[in-house]
């Protein structure tokens, strides 16, 4: 903008700021009410006016200095297509990769209790958002059920071991099958969908299992929920004294008992899983079956011009993100101790798709990074007590204003032949020639 | 030259009441260019939609001859619980669309890399843990992406998105994309559309290219005449669903129906 025209920009704007804040104000501060008499405090609303109205003037200020127009410069082109390709010269980070799978291994040691729990729920969440990313980043199937599979991992362990004395590590093999198995029912009727149809139909799947869940009293156990066994470490378990004869964990290793000791074992099985899970994904998306997901995502029918089965297709991202999901289910419920159907309501189907349009539809970074920022910010905004919702839902609405395409940009990869192709002399004369 | 790809029989596509084309009956020969020309709305496209498995023809027969034997394009359609339109590309048919679709968001190559998953479908597990197999099978797959970008001349362009790409050279791709599944019979939808004279041009000795070089039959909708005439061995002409004409170029434009059903409207509309 030319400079001249500023002083008339930032008077209009401060006019306009401080006749709506005042009215936003005016009644809520301005008018107190006192037994059965209104008082005025007319002076509140002019000075809280008067703070908007100088905020917003040094705020246009700044966008107009050099600073402050780079980073108007920098949000306009990631508000952009958001996809870039990268140069071919990138290196595999593995210094940093290596250092975060250390941190994280050794993050027990140097947490409390309470963060511990912290963490084994956010990488609860990375999981869930990594298997969703799967169907809705990946393939674009949008999926507000998914929560479903999450369940049925959970209750698997805590029926299994009730009814048919299955433990943790067999859950844990389980789940991934018996979850795509769950997906592959649901994928069934909704192959022929799209967009808003799929949303809706996945949204009944996942009410009708919690609704199962919950009024089947006789075999889940209904509202009362079930109670999960804890975990155990080849046979070993971490109770103070053996339940089930044989030698506690800390009898065995000749330690002192402390009851962080089970939860340590989760976070590190967890930690691990979460580790291979991620890597399973990166592999996939450079592999045949994630670009065919990736393509359907893009264009269906063009996909099915170039031969895709894309009923296949379909049903492979549904069963691959379900039995992540599945997995996931197992690690809550070993970590609670207790399933019931509450715990698997639409809000949590909201908040993992959340997870992963925050960190960009089909990037695994920014996923995971989604689900650490979307599951410890919580814990951290305690301070605000009854506010903490307001700030997250106002983060959340800032950060889909700023980056519309998530977090992390989306890069595809670079690819190069072994020697280069010869051009066709007859078409690069004609594209010469233009 | 005798044997005909594609044999269409007494074809006939229904949507409710109306009756886009009506008793259809013509041969492709092998190696040969065929067009289907015709006023918009005639059922060319229909036609075409038919021919590459997105419609199932409400009554007669289109059959591809492949390696393996006659394939009848409806059967494929109608197969049990596998059947549907992919089974048709896989039998040799690709085409492109009137309206370019590209993976606008995914590169070029990888757009050509899509094409070709029946060549790169290596199982799971060898893609997860990156087996030799694989990353050979893949090498591979990249290759014959490289090698066809070289004959649409796109190489420089390899590493951008689909979506970002001019006009031309989208159409372009999308032949590329197409040939990457190593077909019999391309069928190409208006490619000429919203290309300049040049590009045209360029166009046509692509498509004389690939039919020259690669054993390849073609058959194009288009409406730029002089494109239609200077390549094709031989013309359909379509108008109200029906075949009006079926020859050689020469042949079809001093057919005197060709003239009134095709010309003679675009001159009553000028007269009024």
């Amino acid at each position: 903008m030319d400079n001249a025209k500023i002083p008339a920009k930032l008077l209009k704007e401060a006019v306009f700021t401080f006749v709506l804040s005042l009215i936003v104000f005016g009644p809520i501060s301005g008018l107190v009410l006192t037994g059965f008499t209104v008082e005025n405090k007319l002076a509140r609303p002019l000075i809280i006016a008067s703070v908007v109205t100088i905020g917003r003037v040094l705020f246009t200020l700044f966008l107009e200095t050099s600073l402050g127009r780079r980073l108007i410069a920098r949000m306009a082109g990631t508000a952009g297509s958001g996809v870039t390709v990268e140069s071919g010269n990138e290196r595999f980070p593995y210094a940093a990769v290596a250092i975060a799978f250390a941190v994280g291994l050794a993050f027990p040691l140097m947490a409390d209790e309470y963060w511990l729990g912290v963490a084994i729920l956010a990488l609860i969440y990375v999981l869930l958002g990594l298997g969703l990313n799967i169907v809705v980043g990946l393939a674009g199937l949008l999926d507000l059920g998914f929560v479903a599979f999450y369940a049925v991992g959970a209750y698997l362990l805590a029926l299994g071991a009730q009814y048919l004395g299955l433990g943790f590590w067999g859950a844990l093999a389980l789940a991934p099958l018996i979850a795509a198995f769950c997906g592959m029912v649901l994928a069934f009727p909704v192959l022929r969908m799209h967009g808003d149809y799929l949303a809706i139909v996945t949204l009944g799947f996942g009410e009708i299992i919690r609704l199962v869940l919950n009024n089947w009293l006789d075999f889940t156990g209904g509202p009362n929920g079930a109670a999960v066994p804890a975990p155990t470490f080849l046979g070993l378990e971490f109770t103070r004294t053996a339940r089930q004869g044989g030698t506690p964990f800390h009898e065995f290793f000749g330690i002192s008992y402390s009851a962080d000791y089970k939860f340590w074992f989760i976070y590190l099985v967890l930690f691990l899983v979460v580790a291979a899970v991620i890597y399973v994904v990166n592999r996939l998306k450079s592999m045949p079956i994630g670009r065919l997901w990736e393509a359907l995502r893009e264009d269906e029918i063009a996909c099915r011009s170039l031969g895709v089965n894309h009923v296949a297709t379909k049903l492979s991202a549904f069963m691959l993100g379900a039995s992540t999901g599945g997995v996931a289910g197992v690690f809550f419920a070993v970590h609670q101790g207790f399933v019931n159907p509450t715990s698997f309501t639409f809000f949590e189907s909201a908040l993992i798709l959340a997870i992963v349009v925050l960190g960009g539809l089909g990037s695994t970074l920014g996923v995971v990074m989604a689900a650490l920022v979307l599951t410890i910010l919580p814990e951290v905004l305690r301070d605000f007590a009854e506010y903490r919702v307001l700030v997250f839902g106002i983060l959340m609405v800032v950060m889909m204003v700023w980056r519309p395409r998530g977090l992390v940009r989306i890069k595809r990869p670079a690819f190069f032949p072994s020697s280069a192709p010869a051009a066709v002399p007859a078409l690069a004369a004609a594209e010469a020639a233009q | 030259m005798t044997e005909p790809v594609l044999t269409v029989e007494n074809v006939t596509m229904r949507f409710g009441g109306i009756v886009a084309n009506q008793n259809v009956n013509f041969k492709v020969d092998k190696g040969a260019i065929t067009a289907l020309i015709g006023p918009n709305g005639a059922g060319k496209t229909t036609l075409f939609n038919c021919i590459t498995g997105f419609y199932r023809a409400s009554e007669g027969r289109i059959v591809l001859s492949t390696a393996e034997g006659p394939r009848d394009i409806g059967a494929l359609l109608s197969r049990p619980i596998v059947g549907g339109s992919h089974l048709v590309t896989r039998a040799g048919i690709a085409r492109t669309f009137q309206n370019i679709r590209l993976f606008r968001e995914m590169t070029v190559v990888e757009n050509l890399l899509v094409a070709q998953h029946l060549d790169t479908e290596a199982n799971l597990l060898s893609g997860v843990f990156k087996s030799a197999v694989f990353r050979r099978a893949e090498a591979e797959a990249v290759e014959r992406a490289f090698y066809w970008l070289g004959q649409m001349n796109l190489v420089d362009d390899a590493n951008r998105l689909a979506g970002e790409l001019p006009y031309g050279r989208q159409r372009r791709l999308e032949i590329a994309r197409a040939m990457c599944t190593s077909p019999r019979l391309i069928c190409l939808d208006e490619p000429a559309a919203g290309l300049n004279p040049a590009e045209t041009i360029e166009l046509s000795e692509v498509i004389q290219r690939l039919r020259a070089d690669h054993d390849l039959t073609v058959m194009v909708i288009e409406h730029d005449m002089h494109l239609v005439m200077s390549i094709s061995d031989h013309v359909v002409v379509f108008d109200h669903g029906v075949v009006i004409a079926d020859g050689t170029p020469k042949e079809v434009a001093n057919d005197p129906a060709v003239v009134a059903a095709y010309l003679g409207v675009e001159e009553k509309e000028v007269a009024e």
